[in-house]
């Protein structure tokens, strides 16, 4: 009997889908945090394998900060539509009354409407697992953190107590009042998400391929006007450019490249020969200098 | 073999990328996984070797890179050149210590092989990160300073990727630029090391001298070592046999995760398959059951599949409704792994709070949890030299070989035979860490090890000294029903006649021997089987034991009775209506259990079956407390 090899894709899907199963095993309340982008995507997918043919065990969440991009919102409709899941959009309240912006309010937008916005949408519903789309690769802290990664009642991770994670056995027991995230595609890098969207033909949102869009320039990143809620400054005219997104987040604070990457394979080709990281195009991790991601995880950023 | 790897192939591959891009794609569509980890003492060189790694195969951007230019200055530890180092060392304060102290993983690809790197520190506290990095691994790179040689900590670290089955072995001797390429001092590393390699049975491993720094014999062959001829590291980490591979050509086997039942035309069984094949129509047994069936189905969202093999998660379907849940192992049906309830296993503790012996720690191996208890340790292993020490118990990173037993049976194989079926954690039931994880040896079959020691007095020489034939009077009925008053007045009359007797009262018992018992079902149940123990060891010594207990399950009774020889178990229905008893209430339990106070009381929140063939009926409406006791002693004095 001659042995098949699997591919380094196939290894990886099954060691996800091996994860999503052995919460669902032990888990109470799950839920599958949903950010619309091409990690959500490849999350979703590989969730629909594990239970096939079962619809996935659990709803989505999205917690929204009002800021995305309009096809991100429609995206996000259509694909928990076709899952056959519920959808749950969490706003975070006070952040929308007292009118938090990126545009006005700089960190504390992206603190109130996603790390306050994530805890108050995991104590509202009483979630004791959420699975996340974090990959080690993305982030230094993040090579560190388990798969299944330990909050307390008050959501922090405490990067220097996590249990050891040996072969492929997880312990999900927990304290009353701790949660797990759980990060099913931890071993996955950028270009096994690209490969693997490719290979299955995986919906992701029109913004990654190029496009005429309008565009304003500001400190450096090239911004989107994707609504009228952008100010404008005074003589500032949005102009049309060929332009995507390596990833998405809140408009104002996501950057585009310019490209004429318009289909899937030439969007990887443009990545394989670029050569600044993903995260460049985000204004989040500049915020503290270099440690800023460890500190905004022990605080209860995703 | 492949061809030689040598710095300009990046660069085609970068070609290829720009050329045809869909046929790059085609390609690295193919590539496999290896996952393997870097051991080292602090100063040789591991996360160095690994940011080489990673800028070797490109996988450092510019922005990366301008910040690690930045860094190395900063607090690089290199002076003016750049600190690859930096580049792995994650965490904030790790960085300020300028050292590695936690399991980090690191990906970088070839266009062969997809690569996962686990770094894990050299510090001897952190045994436990090893094991955690080498469990998942299918190589270790075991690193050696030229200048330093085999190092206490280079032992250690070969005996932990050797303990944690890692067959492929490479030990990368570092640094040779600032041993001036010296093939004699490589050389002797290489005796000294192989010297010891096999002292603790590793067969084989392949050297390599290469400097991290530098770069020699990383991606291609060094011209600063024309006296070596083997593989450069790449070149050896992109062509060596995977575990998944040979893992397909063992029994199949699947751990059940989670079972599949969308409607009720189909349920399905789900998990990751660890050893073996699996083809529609090949027949399986579903252990521990032992029920065969065969599979109709290998379902996944893609369509059906011809054949499935070890490494991918699937869902099957059988041509049999059969029992299967999480936890049980669906294996083929001739060659099925091992069941059983002890085992010997080596353990290294990973907890603050040291191994105790007795205590009951949760056991996941697979998808199973069980309850389990170590007894104290054969031996510890002083992972320095490899010696066997006596030990009581075992302390953090401490390893040691102990005997395990479980509350119910678990399927398994040793560990040398399958890493997933053999590995197992304990998790600690009140913290619920992580405290240990262990690798199975082989089972222990109780009744091949405890032996029944042989005495030389028999009990039927116990029961003729005493002139009397041995028996278990075993009085149940509600309480107050007058169970006690009546063997009592049994064993009176039994002594005037010069038999020997002991009596074992409920509420006596329950003072010290069972104090630890409460009320419920369970705590019930075990009350009874230790007081049958009892009374079974007092008629092997040859006495008339008379026992009062409410002993409400028939099924208790039933166990008592079956431990006893033939005929010696007499059992004495004292028949007292509920309602007699409660208007009795002796003891003003009745009242208390009415009004709530007491919990699980027989008869009123507890149910009393009453036996349905006793040796012995007395019904108390209709005969004294002292005409019974007559009745029963003539019946037993006329059957003896």
């Amino acid at each position: 009997m001659s042995n098949r090899t699997l591919t380094h894709l196939e290894r990886l899907e099954s060691e996800s889908i091996h994860i999503f199963r052995e919460v669902i095993a032990n888990a109470e309340k799950p839920v599958m945090l949903y950010s619309v982008g091409k990690d959500s995507a490849v999350m979703l997918h590989l969730a629909r394998k594990a239970f096939y043919p079962s619809p996935p065990p659990f709803p989505l969440l999205h917690v929204d900060t009002t800021w995305k991009f309009k096809a991100m919102y429609e995206m996000r409709d259509r694909m928990a539509k076709e899952a056959g899941m519920d959808l749950l959009v969490y706003q975070n309240p006070e952040a929308k009354e007292r009118g938090i912006n990126p545009f006005d309010h700089g960190p504390l937008h992206t603190d109130m409407w996603k790390t306050e916005g994530l805890k108050q949408a995991l104590d509202l519903y009483g979630f004791d697992v959420a699975f996340g789309g974090a990959r080690r690769d993305e982030e230094k802290s993040r090579a560190k953190e388990r798969v299944f990664s330990f909050r307390s009642a008050n959501h922090r991770w405490d990067p220097k107590n996590q249990r050891p994670e040996l072969w492929n056995l997880y312990n999900a027991r927990k304290a009353k009042g701790e949660s797990i995230r759980v990060f099913p595609i931890s071993n996955w890098t950028e270009l096994d998400i690209w490969q693997y969207i490719h290979l299955n033909d995986i919906p992701i949102v029109p913004l990654y391929f190029s496009a005429k869009r309008p565009t304003v320039e500001r400190d450096g990143l090239l911004l989107m006007v994707d609504d009228e809620r952008f100010p404008l400054k005074p003589g500032e005219e949005p102009v049309m450019r060929s332009i995507r997104f390596r990833t998405l987040g809140c408009y104002p604070l996501t950057g585009a490249v310019e490209s004429e990457a318009a289909t899937l394979p030439e969007v990887i080709q443009e990545m394989l020969l670029t050569t600044t990281s993903e995260r460049q195009g985000r204004a989040i991790d500049k915020d503290a200098g270099d440690a800023s991601m460890e500190k905004k995880k022990q605080e209860g950023y995703f | 073999m492949s061809a030689t790897i040598n710095q300009d192939s990046v660069y085609q591959v970068d070609s290829l990328i720009a050329e045809d891009i869909d046929a790059y794609l085609d390609r690295h569509q193919h590539k496999s996984l290896l996952r393997f980890i870097t051991c080292g003492s602090v100063d040789d060189g591991k996360s160095t070797l690994i940011g080489r790694l990673l800028y070797d195969s490109k996988m450092i951007f510019e922005d990366q890179l301008a910040a690690l230019e930045a860094d190395s200055k900063k607090v690089g530890t290199q002076g003016q050149e750049i600190d690859f180092a930096l580049l792995v060392d994650g965490l904030a304060a790790e960085r300020e210590q300028g050292i590695t102290i936690d399991v980090a993983y690191r990906f970088f690809a070839t266009d062969k092989r997809k690569f996962i790197v686990a770094d894990t520190p050299g510090h001897e506290q952190y045994t436990r990160n090893m094991v955690t990095g080498a469990s998942t691994a299918d190589l270790a790179v075991i690193l050696i300073d030229a200048r330093k040689g085999v190092l206490v900590q280079t032992r250690r670290h070969s005996y932990l990727a050797h303990l944690i089955g890692i067959k492929n072995i490479v030990l990368a001797v570092n640094k040779m630029d600032l041993v001036g390429y010296d093939q004699k001092v490589f050389d002797a590393i290489v005796a000294d090391y192989t010297e010891f390699a096999n002292s603790i049975g590793i067969k084989s491993f392949v050297p390599m001298p290469i400097s991290g720094f530098k770069g020699d014999n990383i991606t291609g062959p060094s011209e600063n070592t024309p006296w070596y001829t083997g593989p450069a590291l790449m070149e050896h980490l992109e062509t060596v046999p995977l575990d998944v591979s040979t893992d397909q050509e063992k029994p199949f086997r699947l751990p059940v995760q989670w079972v599949n039942r969308p409607n009720l035309d189909f349920r399905g069984f789900a998990g990751l398959i660890s050893a073996g094949t699996v083809k529609p129509g090949q027949a399986v047994r579903v252990l521990p059951s032992g029920k065969t069936s065969s599979v109709t189905r290998i379902v996944t969202l893609d369509g059906d599949l011809e054949e499935a093999v070890a490494g991918q998660s699937v869902t099957l379907t059988f041509a049999d409704e059969i029992d299967c849940s999480r936890g049980d192992v669906i294996s083929v049906s001739d060659n099925p792994p091992e069941v059983s309830d002890q085992f010997e296993a080596t353990i290294v503790w990973m907890d603050e709070a040291e191994m105790l012996p007795g205590r009951p720690y949760w056991l996941k191996l697979a998808t199973q949890t069980v309850t389990a208890t170590i007894q104290a340790p054969k031996y510890q292993v002083n992972v320095n030299t490899m010696e066997h020490l006596a030990a009581k118990t075992l302390d953090l990173n401490a390893i040691g070989v102990a005997n395990f037993a479980t509350d119910k049976p678990i399927v398994f194989e040793p560990y040398e035979a399958n890493r997933q079926l053999g590995g197992f954690i304990l998790i600690d039931k009140i913290t619920n860490a992580t405290v240990g994880a262990g690798m199975i040896h082989f089972s222990l079959r109780r009744a091949q090890n405890v032996h029944w020691q042989a005495t030389d007095i028999s009990r039927e020489k116990h029961a003729s000294l005493k002139n009397q034939k041995p028996a278990v009077l075993w009085f149940t009925g509600l309480s107050g029903a007058g169970k006690s008053t009546i063997a009592n007045l049994v064993e009176k009359k039994l002594v005037r006649m010069n038999r020997h007797t002991f009596l074992l009262d409920g509420d006596n018992v329950r003072h010290g021997l069972n104090k630890d018992l409460g009320f419920t079902d369970a705590d019930r149940i075990e009350n009874i089987r230790r007081v049958g123990e009892v009374a079974k060891l007092m008629t092997d010594a040859g006495l008339i034991v008379l026992t009062a207990f409410i002993s409400p399950f028939r099924q208790e009774r039933q166990l008592v009775r079956d431990m006893m020889a033939p005929g010696e178990f007499i059992e004495v229905h004292i028949d007292t209506s509920l309602d007699e008893a409660e208007k009795r209430d002796v003891k003003g339990l009745y009242k208390k259990a009415r009004a709530g106070e007491l919990k699980n009381f027989t008869g009123i929140d507890s149910p009393y079956e009453a036996p349905e063939a006793p040796e012995i009926r007395i019904d108390t409406s209709k005969m004294s407390a002292d005409e019974a006791a007559q009745h029963i002693v003539d019946i037993l004095i006329g059957e003896g």
